[in-house]
């Protein structure tokens, strides 16, 4: 039996007193995709970070395809190299073109030459409609096309799993949609993904399974249909009925 | 238009006020400025010097002191500490006094292998006092960029040495070029200052004429040759400015 792309065990992870995640057990397969769900605050955010190691955990383990990157003396670099992660905010570099946002780290990290990375990226770019974006810098672009470029960036470096952290809860609502079709598609293509989202009609379409997060622990995970259709826990049901008034599923 | 008219009734009272034949006599007396003027522009070539060789040095210097200084974590406290201490104490000492205590004293001791010209010294003297200040610059310009930025650079494998290198530090140097243009002009200015040490530079050469025409013409020449210099600098860095503005909002190449 090969190890699981993701396995998090035990994880705990305190802010001063605040004890955001407390005791975490999630496993990821090869192509699969989960989506996390729950409340703002509920531990969504700091999970991603954490498994891509800008937050240091207090307590537990993470292993990516069997081997424990939170060991101590683990070469934070090269793990990160292999983990995609897109933020809620974007974050591109704005002092770059959108060519040299995606090419500067797989130049500098992976030692590409620049025409490979060029051809790497125009190749992506090209794909996901944003050729003729390439040389502009980040603020000329509309909130979807900069997040379609953010993912491109994280692609860009051929990572074996996929962090999505709320990627589309800046955007105008009539600008969610193409970001939402670049994430079914990389899904369709077998990407494994670890999703954190407010978008429930997506999650109960793309996810493979969907965990519920509630105060730091994952307190239901199941198959979409079955979380979203038949939860078992009196807080996932509360948490849905709030979306479902709020119109969002 | 105006200002055409601004400019003209300033002129016009100005020109007309009780005792103006005598400030113009004691300040703008055309044939000194003629005899002094040339004398003057030589020695202003001094001040630029120093200027172009100091500000090559501090620019460097600082930056890597702004860096120390933003370093994480309780290994680089250190540094960090050593970085702190050194601009509190050369923001905190007068210019005035380093050129002094490097200039007098450090030429006094007769180092062997260092140059003992007072020129050198007081160059230096001004190089360790402006670091200090550019440092803090640098640093405002540091912090000034979000942590999303490393984050995202970071997430991307790149360490963080490249990160500052790739990401940080280009979009920190960028906010402060306008203050760091006035640290430019205020060295510029300072430059005057190694005249203390003897250097006949601008400014002494303007107190040579002076004494001997018991006309303070040069000093306005100097004055004058200050101005030149620094204006030209003021408008460039606003050149700079806006053209960085509009190729980021134009979204081209250079």
């Amino acid at each position: 039996m090969t190890a699981p792309a993701l396995a998090i065990e035990g994880l705990r992870k305190s802010f001063g007193k605040l004890e955001v995640l407390r005791g975490i057990d999630l496993a990821l397969d090869e192509h699969e995709v989960v989506c996390l769900i729950g409340a703002s605050g509920s531990g969504k955010s700091t999970l991603l970070r954490c498994v891509n190691l800008l937050e240091p955990i207090d307590e537990g383990r993470i292993l990516l395809r069997g081997e424990d990157i939170t060991a101590p003396g683990i070469d934070v670099n090269r793990v990160r190299r292999g983990i995609g992660i897109v933020f809620q905010a974007f974050n591109l570099f704005p002092h770059m073109s959108v060519l040299e946002n995606v090419t500067l780290a797989p130049r500098k990290a992976l030692g590409l030459s620049k025409e490979e990375a060029v051809a790497r990226a125009d190749e992506l770019l090209a794909r996901f409609g944003l050729s003729d974006k390439r040389d502009e810098y980040p603020d000329r672009l509309s909130g979807g096309q900069q997040q379609r470029v953010a993912i491109v960036r994280a692609l860009a470096m051929q990572p074996g799993l996929l962090l999505l952290d709320e990627v589309t809860s800046a955007l105008d609502p009539e600008l969610v949609a193409e970001v939402l079709n670049v994430i079914r598609e990389l899904a369709a293509e077998g990407m494994t993904m670890l999703i954190a989202t407010h978008e429930m009609g997506f999650a109960r379409d793309v996810a493979h399974r969907v965990c519920f997060l509630d105060e730091g622990v994952i307190l239901e995970q199941g198959p979409p249909e079955a979380i979203f259709a038949a939860p078992q826990e009196p807080r996932t049901r509360q948490f849905l009925q709030r979306i479902v008034e709020a119109g969002r599923l | 238009m105006s200002t055409a008219v601004f400019v003209t009734v300033v002129a016009l009272s100005v020109s007309n006020a009780p005792g103006w034949p005598d400030v113009k006599q004691a300040f703008f007396d055309r044939e000194v400025f003629d005899d002094s003027f040339p004398a003057i522009l030589e020695a202003f070539l001094v001040n630029v010097r120093i200027f172009l060789v100091a500000e090559v040095f501090i620019l460097v210097l600082a930056l890597g002191l702004a860096v120390l200084r933003s370093l994480p974590g309780p290994v680089f406290f250190p540094l960090r500490l050593l970085a702190t201490v050194y601009a509190d104490i050369f923001r905190g000492i007068p210019t005035i006094l380093v050129i002094y205590i490097l200039g007098f004293g450090v030429t006094a001791l007769q180092l062997p292998g260092v140059p003992n010209s007072p020129l050198f010294w007081g160059t230096v003297a001004l190089v360790v006092v402006y670091t200090a200040y550019v440092s803090e610059v640098y640093r405002a310009g540091i912090e000034s960029v979000h942590p999303s930025q490393e984050a995202a650079a970071r997430s991307l494998g790149l360490t963080r040495f490249q990160a500052l290198r790739f990401v940080v530090l280009p979009q920190a140097v960028r906010r402060v070029i306008p203050p760091l243009l006035n640290d430019f002009i205020g060295l510029q200015k300072d430059t005057a200052l190694v005249a203390l040490l003897g250097v006949v530079e601008a400014f002494r050469q303007s107190q040579i004429e002076v004494a001997a025409t018991f006309n303070y013409t040069p000093y306005l020449a100097t004055a004058l040759l200050f101005v030149l210099i620094t204006v030209p600098l003021a408008r460039f860095t606003d050149w700079l400015t806006a053209r960085d503005r509009k190729r980021q909002q134009a979204g081209r190449l250079a």
